[in-house]
Parts: C-alpha cells; sequence; structure tokens
C-alpha cells in the first residue's frame, strides 16, 4: 500500500510535467492536423537553457527564487522565439503541401535542434547546481518533497489556466474555430496564420515550463533528453485524444500514473528479471494499445480525424 | 458597390470561372444561377477573398480588392454565408454567433445584434448552448446567416442558402433575405432554386460553364423561355 501511494504522488507529479508537453503537440495537431515532432526538442532547449541560466546566476550569488523565475522567463522566451520561427520558416511554407512533406519536416527540424544543442551545450550530461534544499513532506505514508509538489501545482495551475483560456477567452474561441474550420474562420474575421502563430508560442512557452521543471526534478540536462521526453508526451497526447486539450491533461497524468506504478512493481511481477530501469518501455506499450484498441483515444471523437 | 472585371478562377490548371463580368450595385440584391459545376461558388469564393483569381479584377466600395484575403475584407463589410453553411459544429450556437461578432468590440452594439439574431430566429435562441452540429440542416442555415449578419455586412453573399431545405424553411431563409435587403444591406445570391431567386430579386446572372451567358432584370430572365426551359423546368 505505502509503495502504491508514493509511485502514485510520483506518477502523477512527473504525468503533470508530460501533460505540460503533450498540450503542445495536441494544439499543433488540433490546428493544423500536424505531429510536430520538433516540440520535444523545443523542450530539451527550454531545459538547456534554464539550466544555463541557473548556473550564471547562481555563480553570480542570486537568491533562488530569482534564478528561478529569470531562469524560467528566459527559457520562455527563447522557446516562444524559436516555436515561432520555426512554424514561420518550416512549416508555413508547406501548409498546402500533401501531409506527408510538413512531417518529414518536423523529423527533421527535430534533429536540427539536437545537433545544434549538441553543438552549444556539448554532449555531456550537464548537472544542475545546488541551489534549492527541498523539504520533506509526508503525506499518507508516502514522501513528497516540497519541488514535487511545487512542480505538480504550477503544472496544474498552467493547463487550468490555458483550458480557461480556451473555453472562455475571444482569442481562445477564435482559435477552436480555426481547427474547426479555418477558411469561414477566415470570414468571421479571423487572422489563421496570427492563430496558428500563437498556437505555436503557446504550446513552446509552456514546454519551456516543462523543460525547465524536468531539469529541477532530475537534476539534469542532455542534449537528448527531448526524444524520450517528446515521445511520451505524444504518447500522453495520443492516450487523451490528439486534438483534444484538455485529453492531453488527462493522459500526461495517466501516463505518469501507469509507467510509474509498472516501474514500481515490475521487479515483482517478473521475479526480479526486470528492474525499474525499464520503465520507458511502459509508455511505448501504451502507445501501442491506445492505437490498436482506440485510436481515437480516450476523448477524442470517435471515427473524427481531428478533435 | 461590386464591380468584376474579367475574372478568372481555377484550380491547378482548370478553369472553373473564364473571365467574366458582374456588377452589383448598392441596395440591389442579384442572383446568380447556373447548373452544378457551373462555377458559381468558385466565383463567390474569389469575391470573399477564400480563393486567389488567378487574372482579373474586383473593385469593392471604390477600392481595389483583388486578392485581398478574407479577413481584411468582412472588415469593410463583405461578408459570405459559405456553401453548406459552415458552422462550427463543437462550437454553441452562442460561440458560433459570437464568432460572427469577432471583428467587432463594443459590447452593447454586439448585445443588440445577438437580440435581433434571435428574435429573427427564435429556433436559435432555444438551442443557443448546444454545440451546431447536432442541430438539423435547417437550423444550421438559420445559424450560418444569422452569424454573418454579426458581422453587420453592408454586401452579403450568399451562397444556396435553401440547399437541402423543406419548402417551409426555405420560404424562411428567403423572407429572412428580403427582411434583411430591406434593411438596406446589398446582397448577391447564389441559388439552385432559380424561381425563388428570381422572385426575390432585381437582376440576375445565368452562369454556364465558367461563362455568364444571360445577365437581365429578374423579371425579363423569369420569363425568358432560355431560363424557363433550362432552369425552370419548363
Ligand atoms: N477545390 C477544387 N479543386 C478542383 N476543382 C474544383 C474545386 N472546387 C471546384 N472545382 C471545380 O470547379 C468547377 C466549378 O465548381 P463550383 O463549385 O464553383 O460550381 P457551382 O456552380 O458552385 O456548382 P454547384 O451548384 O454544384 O454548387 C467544377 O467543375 C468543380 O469540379
Ligand atoms: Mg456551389
Amino acid at each position: 500500500m505505502e509503495t502504491f501511494v508514493q509511485q502514485l504522488i510520483n506518477g502523477l507529479v512527473l504525468g503533470s510535467i508530460y501533460a505540460l508537453v503533450a498540450l503542445g503537440y495536441t494544439m499543433v495537431y488540433g490546428i493544423l492536423g500536424l505531429i510536430n515532432f520538433a516540440h520535444g526538442d523545443i523542450t530539451m532547449i527550454g531545459a538547456l537553457v534554464s539550466l544555463t541560466l541557473i548556473q550564471l546566476l547562481a555563480a553570480a550569488g542570486i537568491p533562488a527564487p530569482v534564478i528561478l523565475l529569470l531562469a524560467g522567463g528566459g527559457a520562455v522566451m527563447v522557446c516562444a522565439i524559436l516555436g515561432l520561427s520555426i512554424e514561420r520558416i518550416a512549416y508555413r511554407p508547406l501548409r498546402r503541401a500533401p501531409r506527408l512533406a510538413p512531417l518529414i519536416t518536423a523529423i527533421g527540424v527535430s534533429i536540427l535542434l539536437q545537433y545544434s544543442a549538441a553543438l552549444i551545450w556539448g554532449k555531456q550530461y550537464i548537472a544542475l547546481p545546488k541551489i534549492i534544499e527541498p523539504a520533506q513532506l509526508t503525506i499518507f505514508g508516502a514522501q513528497l518533497t516540497s519541488l514535487q509538489a511545487a512542480i505538480f501545482l504550477l503544472a496544474c495551475t498552467i493547463m487550468a489556466g490555458l483550458l480557461w483560456f480556451i473555453k472562455t477567452s475571444r482569442m481562445g474561441r477564435a482559435m477552436r474555430a480555426t481547427e474547426q474550420n479555418p477558411d469561414v474562420a477566415g470570414l468571421m474575421g479571423v487572422n489563421t496564420n496570427t492563430i496558428i502563430a500563437f498556437t505555436f508560442v503557446l504550446g513552446s512557452a509552456i514546454g519551456a515550463i516543462a523543460g525547465l521543471m524536468i531539469v529541477l526534478y532530475y537534476g539534469l540536462g542532455h542534449y537528448f533528453m527531448g526524444f524520450m521526453l517528446g515521445l511520451k508526451a505524444f504518447t500522453a497526447a495520443v492516450l487523451g485524444g490528439i486534438g483534444n486539450v484538455g485529453g492531453a491533461v488527462l493522459g500526461g497524468l495517466l501516463l505518469g500514473v501507469i509507467e510509474s506504478l509498472a516501474s514500481g512493481y515490475i521487479g515483482d511481477l517478473t521475479g526480479g528479471v526486470l528492474g525499474s530501469n525499464y520503465r520507458d518501455i511502459f509508455a511505448f506499450l501504451v502507445l501501442v494499445l491506445v492505437l490498436v484498441l482506440r485510436p481515437a483515444g480516450l476523448l477524442g471523437h470517435q471515427g473524427g480525424d481531428r478533435v | 458597390m461590386l464591380s468584376v472585371h474579367k475574372l478568372v478562377v481555377a484550380y491547378g490548371g482548370i478553369k472553373a470561372v473564364k473571365g467574366i463580368d458582374l456588377e452589383v450595385r448598392r441596395g440591389e440584391v442579384v442572383a446568380l444561377i447556373g447548373a452544378n459545376g457551373a462555377g458559381k461558388s468558385s466565383t463567390l469564393k474569389a469575391l470573399s477573398g477564400l480563393l486567389k483569381p488567378s487574372a482579373g479584377r474586383i473593385d469593392y466600395d471604390g477600392a481595389e480588392i483583388t486578392g485581398k484575403p478574407a479577413y481584411h475584407l468582412v472588415r469593410r463589410g463583405l461578408a459570405m454565408v459559405p456553401e453548406g453553411r459552415g458552422v462550427f459544429p463543437r462550437l454553441t450556437v452562442a460561440e458560433n454567433l459570437a464568432m460572427g461578432a469577432y471583428i467587432h468590440d463594443d459590447k452593447s452594439a454586439i448585445a443588440r445584434d445577438f437580440e435581433r439574431a434571435y428574435t429573427l430566429f427564435p429556433r436559435l435562441a432555444e438551442r443557443r448552448a448546444q454545440p451546431a452540429g447536432t442541430l438539423s440542416g435547417g437550423e444550421q442555415q438559420m445559424l450560418a446567416m444569422a452569424r454573418a449578419l454579426m458581422c453587420r455586412p453592408r454586401l452579403l453573399l450568399l451562397d444556396e442558402p435553401s440547399m437541402g431545405l423543406a419548402p417551409l424553411m426555405v420560404q424562411k431563409i428567403f423572407e429572412t433575405v428580403r427582411a434583411v435587403a430591406a434593411e438596406g444591406v446589398t446582397m448577391l445570391l447564389v441559388e439552385q432554386n432559380a424561381k425563388l431567386a428570381l422572385e426575390t430579386c432585381d437582376r440576375g446572372y445565368v452562369m454556364e460553364s465558367g461563362a455568364i451567358v444571360l445577365a437581365d432584370n429578374a423579371k425579363t430572365l423569369l420569363s425568358s423561355p432560355q431560363v424557363r426551359q433550362a432552369y425552370l423546368g419548363e
């Protein structure tokens, strides 16, 4: 029971980060029908930028809360500009091309970002300087650090804010309209190019925060970290129903919990043959199962290609 | 108000509209009729900015608008009800209407526009919180029309507003067209229902395979043997 609650908590925290990244996949898919494979790497750039900023600011002796704020702000800015440029340069010219063209371009952009990061930051793991000393909390007999709690709460706040924004604001309504019928949205006066660019900026900015969270959570950064994170977030988006924003939230949390629970028990289940270092298997297992059993995902529209 | 000169619309290499001339004067209601595939929708799409013409010139309200995007034109009072209604299926009725008011930000005037839409189509008021995709075809057509009126158009392009509707509903739509015209909105109406269209309009154009073959007063067209035979089934 204790392991269960412990793994559940770990899963929810990690899952909330997956969910943030999954939002970027799902929003872009909803509006363009494009799987933006570069999104995981945008998150990686956010992670490494915030890592570097933390290193620099920590060396300058700035207090930790200020460091985190500046690192987060810097990462958000870099990723927002990056997302905007990628859409403009790589995807917009292919808007009317066959679907395969932007998909292959997305993979190209992903590789480009990875190797640019390798050039800038090197190929070794980068360690986070110790700037915070998280407190240990105990709930239901399980351990939780104040850092985990903060990550989870911030992620939930961002997700709730985004859902509220899409549901109630004029811009959010225009985003949904563009997603459902871009031509008619244009007839209503919506500049769909602006909406699409804004979607990339929003997804990338949220990805940047997720990148900072990952760095704080694992204490490490690496130029290739966006690959696995991206695949898991994509799985989460598919699990929830790709194109569906609420689905990305649900899928992320669920995937985190599945992965955590499964890796917590995998040793017992296999008689010690497989250890918890096999945890990454579960994301793919989930992906395959969803694609076979319920391709539209949990909250997706059955039979529909889009949201 | 609208003047079209040698307009060509092509898909790839295939010309759907082959250099037509067309005129709509302020306050007029003009019909554009023709068989399936004649190029009527392609013409309207070019006028509303959904398609870029391959050649020709479009003037609206004293300025050239050839190739200008739709989101720009609607701000100048040129709105369109597209073929097949084009409601946003997963937005509610009220949200669809709010999209019609996207270009406006005067809250009290928008509230009055909502009022008017719901008075014009009480059915929409009953269904205001329902996703538009769950409405019947006729209700969706009412919504598409009401939504276009939320733009406060000065020139309204209507692409087959009576398509697929029961006779009573068709009457209702044409009543609305007349009411809107009485408010001073200029209209260009594409219709399969040539008789009703010509009875409602001041003038008419007949289109065949991408070209205008007849242009005259609606009354004259109604009594022309050519039109009676080809479009009124006589
Ligand atoms: N997106 C497209 N791509 C290629 N050809 C098209 C496209 N849209 C229309 N066409 C062609 O252009 C021609 C004119 O089509 P259009 O839709 O303008 O006709 P229409 O007069 O509106 O017909 P209907 O009364 O059936 O609505 C047709 O031959 C049609 O096949
Ligand atoms: Mg048509």
